[in-house]
This record gives structure tokens, sequence and C-alpha cells, in this order.
């Protein structure tokens, strides 16, 4: 693209050329703005239409009004889930936020030894598949598990109970911590290490400078991160499905309603029942994030922590415990995979990797998986920033980038379960009727059911809101300064963003490109039910072999694609580590 | 110098913000809307719904390719599934068939949802209570197989043709892990009945039959065996021993197996399955006798029937692939001279209770409302 140089003279002194070039700029933005609308339209908005429009009828399609909403209030069963997933949502966002927010702080703040090993360790939670957590769980603290026995015997039983509260809130933890610690590294490593001097100077003690610079430099970024773990917890269905004992909440009453009961109809009304709390929690968290300010401005220094022994030792203890915890996890999933039958016959064997006695697709499935994660985290990639950066960067169209906003945000309140399901109402049809009249019109997007396609779209909108709350603390930390100069410099929008945002903000896209390619290996609620024959995938097939009883194969698969994402980290690090130290080497004093 | 800096971005976007919101603002929204509305007009035609709906066939080649290719939906198991369809390639080499399995309960959730535009050609293998579900509305096309004379009259819908033909049945077994009872000192549980002592209070792990099917075939034998009345009297009684109700058919075997609780309820197959596997299982048939459930095989109602689609329902309970079946399973919709397989009552026939399927299809949403009003509001798992 080519800069429209500007001519003098110019025709009127009091309109510049300059308006024009600014103009002209502008357009575009706010095209790529709409077209960045627009397909968020269609793969969130539309596809809940058909998905609530269910909730108003019978099972065999008569319209019934609100009877769905009466019957689901009148009964105490499902009311009680209500609350129980409010406690659930409630406990474990403290619980991992707060757990997130050490972490990172000893992360970015403090010079504790082992700071790379925690980093990457930190995020280990992420690259287990949720149904493995569950094994992983139940192996550890089951009535069977290694602590309840007290490994075997050898020390004092611990029996915590896992089945129910207890365990899924441990569960949605380990769940939620990594998604937690993404976004609160970005906030904590963008800082302006003046404050801090400043506060030192003004003789301010560590604890006050803690409470007054360190605690409102972040505070956008830690209600971020609880608007993500309440949703998250809020909403998952995957731990309370198998650790959660008799104690209901509202994800498993989705899919009793709808796998044991095939009611479509009772499942979308309680899936607008998950989306009130989710949608409360956005409008807070909107409300606050509109008062947020750069905190980077172009003057920023960056912050280099100092050393203090006694802090840094006791971050290291408590990193250890977090990390050990996650490594157990991790350990006992392995284990399970290489004994014939836990916990009977402990002989070690890969007898489990060979998975053509068992079904699922395989190795088949497993490369499927790793194609789809890596179109995923392309895709999702560079929507997600583009996304960002017009909503938090764009000029004027105030209405438009909210609504962006919106529908960047909706997502995390869609469960899987319901995601998927919507996605098959909406995409497997033919033909739309336009509610109200006797129109319908071809579904232009059918031809994608049934593809790689729909799985990657349904993958990028399922995670889009984490990766977008991360590009946008990130880009929200940048002063806008930045683009204030350029444009003055009529330097184009675009330009900025290439030669400034991205470099600035490279730590935050490569997290949200290796976010989106261990998620789409992991996730199945939402993939469940789009998958297409043809293409079986990893992450099913765990389940399948899980619910045909082959733990151990399911074990094997489990351990397969934790190694690959963990593997695929070490690669994109490895290749990223010029990139990122180019890039970010302004940081440096 | 805060204050400055703010101040000169207000200079600096002030005019354009404002100029923006005065008269381009209108604009924008008129061509955002309008281009919105060509993309649909673009991408898709305004039809005449009934046109619409008889034009479709042209293009449903999308769902499954050309016509020697089927899709198959099936809850069948995913190592029997090899077995049996080793047979079907050698007779059928030019037909491409595409195994969709998953359990009984997403086997028939993505059935339903795709019910406007089915992708499957052929259910293989799945419980006809949820078939009866699909049935009822209206996607199953009545289809008589070749050699349908030969099936039992009691594994077969009743109406000619059939909407949907069994291969097999499978019934409610206990799981016991005979390692764990005897550390607890618990005598082997008999007969339903027996689960009801005080000495397994907590030892029982069975279905949530408002997750599972298998669940389902539990309580709707209980039901059935005693009358309602009495039925969930027992019903009450089994619930103070059970521990926790799972989200799955074969979850409380799985939990026996692993020793997490000695006594799961579950299904016959499963049982058998996890004892020859090496597990400390033993399958138990309760005395009283157990629910049961067809596993079934019906043709999808759909615009364009492939020829492929019947030939694999003829296949299907044909004798070569029975036998197979006989080899897993002791009630089969075929009689084969396959001897029944180790673990098995010996009269599996006089085994299974007495099962009114339509009664339990049109009863399962009273009978599911009533258990969870029941059992289910608990909102806190038990002690221990």
């Amino acid at each position: 693209m080519t800069v429209t140089t500007p001519k003098f003279p110019t025709p009127n002194p009091l309109f510049p050329k300059r308006q024009q070039v600014v103009t002209r700029e502008d357009w575009l933005m706010r095209i790529l703005l709409g077209l960045g609308t627009l397909w968020l339209l269609v793969g969130v908005v539309l596809p809940l239409f058909p998905m609530i429009g269910r909730s108003f009828f019978d099972p065999n399609g008569n319209w019934i009004g609100l009877a769905n909403y009466v019957k689901y209030l009148t009964t105490p069963s499902l009311v009680s889930a209500f609350f129980n997933s409010f406690f659930i949502g409630a406990m474990s966002m403290m619980i991992a936020v707060g757990l997130a927010f050490l972490y990172a702080y000893a992360l970015t703040r403090t010079q504790m030894p082992g700071k790379l090993a925690f980093r990457v360790l930190g995020m280990l939670p992420l690259y287990i598949p949720p149904l493995a957590h569950a094994i992983g769980l139940i192996y550890l603290f089951g009535n069977k598990g290694l602590v309840t026995t007290g490994f075997l015997g050898v020390f004092p039983k611990w029996d915590i109970g896992l089945y129910g509260p207890v365990g899924i809130i441990i569960g949605e933890v380990l769940y939620c911590f990594p998604q937690a610690l993404v976004i609160m590294i970005t906030a904590l490593s963008l800082t302006d290490a003046r404050l801090y001097e400043a506060a030192e100077v003004l003789g301010s003690t560590p604890l006050k400078t803690f409470f007054t610079v360190t605690l409102p430099s972040v505070k956008y970024g830690l209600i971020s991160a609880l608007f993500v773990c309440f949703t998250l917890a809020f909403t998952d269905f995957g731990v309370p499905k198998v650790v959660g004992g008799n104690f209901n909440v509202l994800a498993t009453d989705i899919y009793k309603q709808v796998i044991g009961q095939q009611n479509f109809s009772m499942g979308a009304t309680v899936s607008v029942f998950l989306l009130v709390p989710t949608v409360i929690a956005f409008v807070v968290d909107r409300i606050i994030q509109r008062r947020q300010t750069a905190l980077v401005s172009a003057k920023a220094v960056p912050l280099q922590p100092k050393s203090h022994p006694p802090l840094d030792w006791l971050m290291f203890g408590f990193c250890a415990l977090v990390a050990g915890f996650t490594i157990a996890v991790l350990l006992v999933i392995i284990f399970a995979s290489l004994v014939k039958v836990w916990p009977y016959d402990l002989t070690l064997g890969f007898k489990n990797y060979d998975f053509s006695t068992v079904g699922g697709g395989g190795y088949r499935a497993f490369w499927n998986s790793i194609r789809m994660s890596f179109y995923t985290a392309i895709v999702g990639t560079v929507a997600v920033f583009m996304g960002a950066y017009l909503v938090e960067k764009g000029r004027g169209m105030k209405w438009l980038r909210s609504a962006n906003y919106f529908l960047s945000t909706l997502p995390l309140a869609l469960p899987g379960l319901v995601l998927g399901l919507s996605y098959v109402f909406f995409f497997n049809n033919k033909i739309w009727w336009i509610p109200f009249t006797k129109i319908a019109i071809y579904n232009p997007f059918n031809g994608i059911y049934g593809t790689m396609a729909i799985l990657v779209l349904c993958n990028v909108i399922h995670f889009y809101t984490v990766c977008f709350l991360t590009a946008n603390t990130a880009l929200k930390q940048i002063d806008p300064e930045f683009e204030a100069v350029s444009a003055s410099m009529r330097v184009p929008f675009y330009k900025t963003f290439w030669r400034v945002t991205v470099p600035l903000s490279l730590p935050a896209i490569l997290e949200i490109g290796i976010y989106y390619f261990v998620n789409a290996m992991i996730t199945i609620s939402a993939i469940v039910f789009l998958y297409p024959p043809s293409l079986p995938l990893a992450a099913v097939a765990i389940v399948n072999m899980d619910d045909a009883g082959d733990i151990a194969a399911a074990a094997a698969m489990s351990t397969l694609v934790v190694l690959t994402s963990i593997g695929v980290r070490i690669l994109y690090w490895l290749f990223t580590r010029g990139l990122q130290q180019r890039s970010q080497a302004w940081l440096q004093r | 110098m805060f204050a400055i800096k703010t101040m000169s971005i207000r200079l600096a976007h002030k005019p354009r913000f404002l100029s923006a919101l005065s008269k381009r603002w209108k604009t924008f929204t008129s061509l955002f809307l309008s281009s919105f509305a060509i993309v649909l007009l673009v991408t898709a035609c305004v039809a005449d719904p009934s046109q619409v709906q008889n034009a479709s066939p042209g293009a449903s080649t999308a769902a499954g390719g050309s016509a020697d290719s089927i899709t198959v939906y099936t809850a069948l198991e995913d190592d029997q599934i090899k077995e049996y369809l080793a047979s079907f390639q050698a007779k059928y080499p030019d037909i491409k068939v595409n195994i969709v399995r998953d359990s009984t309960g997403v086997i028939t959730a993505k059935l339903l949802a795709e019910k406007d535009n089915p992708q499957a050609d052929v259910v293989w293998g799945t419980a006809a209570s949820s078939l009866l579900v699909a049935d009822q509305q209206g996607m199953l096309e009545p289809y008589a197989p070749a050699g349908l004379d030969k099936v039992s009259e009691k594994l077969r819908d009743d109406r000619n043709p059939p909407h949907w033909v069994g291969i097999d049945a499978w019934m409610s077994a206990f799981c016991v892990n005979t390692a764990e009872l005897k550390e607890k000192n618990l005598p082997m549980p008999k007969s339903w009945a027996d689960l009801t002592k005080p000495e397994y209070k907590n030892q029982i792990v069975m279905s949530n039959p408002a997750s599972s099917g298998t669940g389902f075939l539990s309580v709707s034998a209980m039901l059935q065996m005693k009358g309602e009345q009495d039925g969930w009297k027992y019903l009450d009684g089994l619930h103070q021993n059970v521990a926790q109700y799972m989200h799955s058919g074969s979850r409380p075997c799985k939990a026996a197996g692993a020793g997490e609780y000695p006594i799961g309820i579950s299904f016959d197959y499963r049982a058998v399955k996890q004892k020859n596997d090496g597990e400390p299982i033993e399958p138990v048939f309760p005395t009283e006798g157990s629910g049961w459930d067809i596993e079934a095989n019906a043709l999808v109602k759909k615009t364009t029937i492939k020829p492929a689609a019947k030939t694999f329902l003829d296949w299907a309970i044909s004798e070569d692939v029975s036998k197979k079946y006989a080899e897993n399973f002791a009630v089969t919709a075929i009689k084969t001279d396959v001897p029944i397989p180790k673990g098995y009552p010996a009269d599996p026939l006089k085994q299974l209770a007495k099962n009114d399927f339509n009664w339990a299809a049109s009863n399962r949403d009273r009978i599911l409302e009533e258990w969870t009003k029941r059992y289910d509001t608990k909102s806190a798992p038990k002690e221990g």
C-alpha cells in the first residue's frame, strides 16, 4: 500500500489535506471493523437463534411459550443446580485467580530462581485434556487414590472427599489457573519502572507500593481474569461430570437433558439460565474496563525486578508447590497410561499405546487433531489480534466497537456443548426460516458443515474471548500516544499497527497462538457434535475410550496430546526466541 | 505532565471524532447495513419455502459423497465394530462405510439435532428405546431387511414393515469387585433385594437414569417388575445405599473395576469384558431378573435413500455377522449355534425381566421427573 504524500499548497488552510488522508484511513478501518463484526455475528450470534428458539418449543416442535422456564423454576433440583454452579464459579474464581496472581507476580516482579521453568510449568494444566485431569484426580484422591490410601500404605491415609464440590473446585482451579495466568502475566509484565522509582524516592514501604502502584496497575487484568475464571468454572461440564458425584450443576443438567433425555428444548432453557450470570459478569467487567487508561506510555521504562532473597525464596516455595501439584497430576496420568490394570496389576508397559484394538480412530485421530489445532492457531491469532486492535485502537464508531467487544466476549459465556449444538442447528440447515414470515433463504454456510472448516471456526470462536482479552489487555497498556504521534506524522494506521503495535504486543500474540493450539488439541464439548465421520479427533477419542472403559488407552492418548502440546510449545519458543528478543530488545535497559 | 499528555491526545482526537459523528456516522450506518444485506443476497437467494424443500435432494450430496459410500451411526463398542465389519467389507468391497461411533446418548442427540438434514444413512446397534424417540419424530423409514423372518419376535418392531430391527439384547447386571468385597468383609449380593441391605450403605454406584439409558433400564425394570408403588418403595431403599449416581452407563462398572466402590449397577457386556480383561470383577445377574434393551438398526428417512444403506441393513441381520454378535452377547436376534459367552447366565432369555418398550417410552418423562424429584434434589453428596 502506498501513502498519499500531501501536496502543497493546501487549497484551504482551514481544512488541510490531512483531513482527507485521515478520512480514507478511517474508512478502511471502519470497513475492517464492520467485517470483523459481521463474522463474529455469523460465528456467535446467529447460531444462537435456533438454539434459544428451541427453548420456547416442546421436543416435538410445538410452541409452548415460557412453559419450559416455568418448569425449570418450579423444579427444586434444577434451581439448586443454579446455586451450586454459582458457588463453584465463585470459589474456583477466587482460588484460581489468587494463585495465578501470586504466581504471575513471582514470575514478573521477583528475582526468584528458576523463573523460566516455573513459567513453563505454570502452563502445564493447559496442555492436559480435561478428562485426563479428572482421571488424574481420581487416581490421586479417589477412594482408591494414591493420596487417599496413603501411597499404598506408606503414608497416613487422607481422604479429601473428592466426589462433590471439593473435586469440582480442584478440577476447575486446575482448568482456570493457566487461563488466569496468561492474563496476569501480560498485565504484570507491562509496567512503568518510573512509578516504582518514584514510590521508592518518596519513601513508600514495599507494602504500600504494592497496594498503591502494583495493584491499581493490574486491576483491569485482574478483573478480566476474575471474569474469565468465573465464567469458565460456571459453565464447564467435563469436570463435574466425572468427579461431581451427586453435586448437580447447570452444565451437567444440560448434559442430562440433551444426552440423557434428548430434550433439546429443556437443554436450551438451561443454557439460557447459564447465560444470565455470565452476561451480568460481562456488564460489570465492561463498566469497570471503561475507566482504564494506558500504563505504558511512550516514555515508559521497563521494570527490572530487584533481588529480595526472603521474598524470592518464599515465592519459590509457593511456585514449587503449585507446579509440583500440576506435575503430580500429569505424572499420575502418564503412570496410568503405562500400568496394566489399575490398581490391582501395576505391571508397566507400552501396550496401551497401541490403539489398534480400541476405538476412536487411534493415530489417525491424533494427526487430525494436530492439523486442526494448527489451522485454529493461525486463523484464530490473526482474527483475534486484528479484532482486538480495531476495537481498542480504532477511532470513532464507538457503538460498533462496543458491539464488537460484546461479541468478542460473548463466546466465553457459551458452554462448548451449547456452542456445538448451536452450530449443528445453524449450519446443518439448508434453509433458514425468517421468524414470523413465510420467507426462507438458502443457508450460504451450509457447505462448511462436516468439514475441517467448521471445526476450526468453532474452535476459534469457542476460545475467542480469553485470547481477545489477552490481546486487549496488552493493547490497552500501549500508550495511545503512539497512535497520536504517528497520525500527526501522517503515518497510516496500518503502518503503525505493523511497525509498533505488533512488535510491542508480540509476547501476547505468541501466547495467543499457542493458547489456540493447545486448546484445540484438548477441546471436547463443542466438537463432539460437530466432528464428521471422516475426521476423528484425539480429544474425542479420549472420551470414547474412557466411555468404553479403556481408561489406560485414554490416559495414553492424553499423554500423547500433552507431550505434543509441550513439544510444539518448545519448538515455537525456539523458533520465535530470536524474533522476540529483537522486538523486545528496547525493554532491556 | 500527565495532564498535558491527555490534553494533547484529546486535541488530536476530537476534531476527527466529532466530524465522524456529525455526518459520516449516518452514512456509515446505512452503508454497513446495506452491505450486510448485499452479503445475504449474494450468497443466499430468497426462495419459496415449498420449492426449497422439494429442491433439496440435488444439494444433499454434500453429506456423504458418492452413492457407494454410506454414513453409519452406531453405539456399538469400538472393538466390536472392527470385528463385525470385516465380513461386510469382504462381501461388498465397493461400498465405503463411514462409521460414527459414540455413546447411545450422544448418537441419539446427534441424530435428533440433525433432524432437518440427516447426515446418517443408517443407524446400527443403537438402543431401541432411543430409536423410539427418533421414530416419534418421524425420522425413521420403515424397511423390512432380507431375512427378517428369522429375527426373534421379541427383538423387533411389531409393525410391518418394521421401523427398527434388533440384532441383540443387553441387560442390567451388577459389577462386583471381589477384592474390595473381601477387604470390606461384605457378602456377595445376589439380587436386587440384597442391595438394599444396610451393610451396603454407600458401597453402591449406579448410572443416573436422567443421563444414561442404562440407568433408566434398571429403574424402569424395577417399576415394571414390582408395580409402580412397590417399585418406588424399593428405589427409596436403594437410594439409601447409593453413594453416587453417575453420568454414564459404563462408569459404575469402571468405578467398581478400579475399586472406587465395590458394587456398580451397570450392564452385562461391560461386566463380562472387564472380568476378562483381568479386573477383579464378578458379573452378577440379579435373581429377580434384569432390565434389558435391544441394540437395533434402522433406516434414516431422507430424500435420497441409497441402495447401499439397504444392503447394509440386510447384511446387519445376516447369519455371518450374527455369529459375531453372539460371541459378545448372550441374546441375539438371529439364533446361531455359537455357545453362550463365558460369564453369562446359562439361560439368558430367562434372565430378561418383563419389559414393555412402548410403556417405558411413553412414561419415560414422567418416571424421570419423579425420579429427579425424589433422589436428585440432594445438592451435596452424602458423607463418605
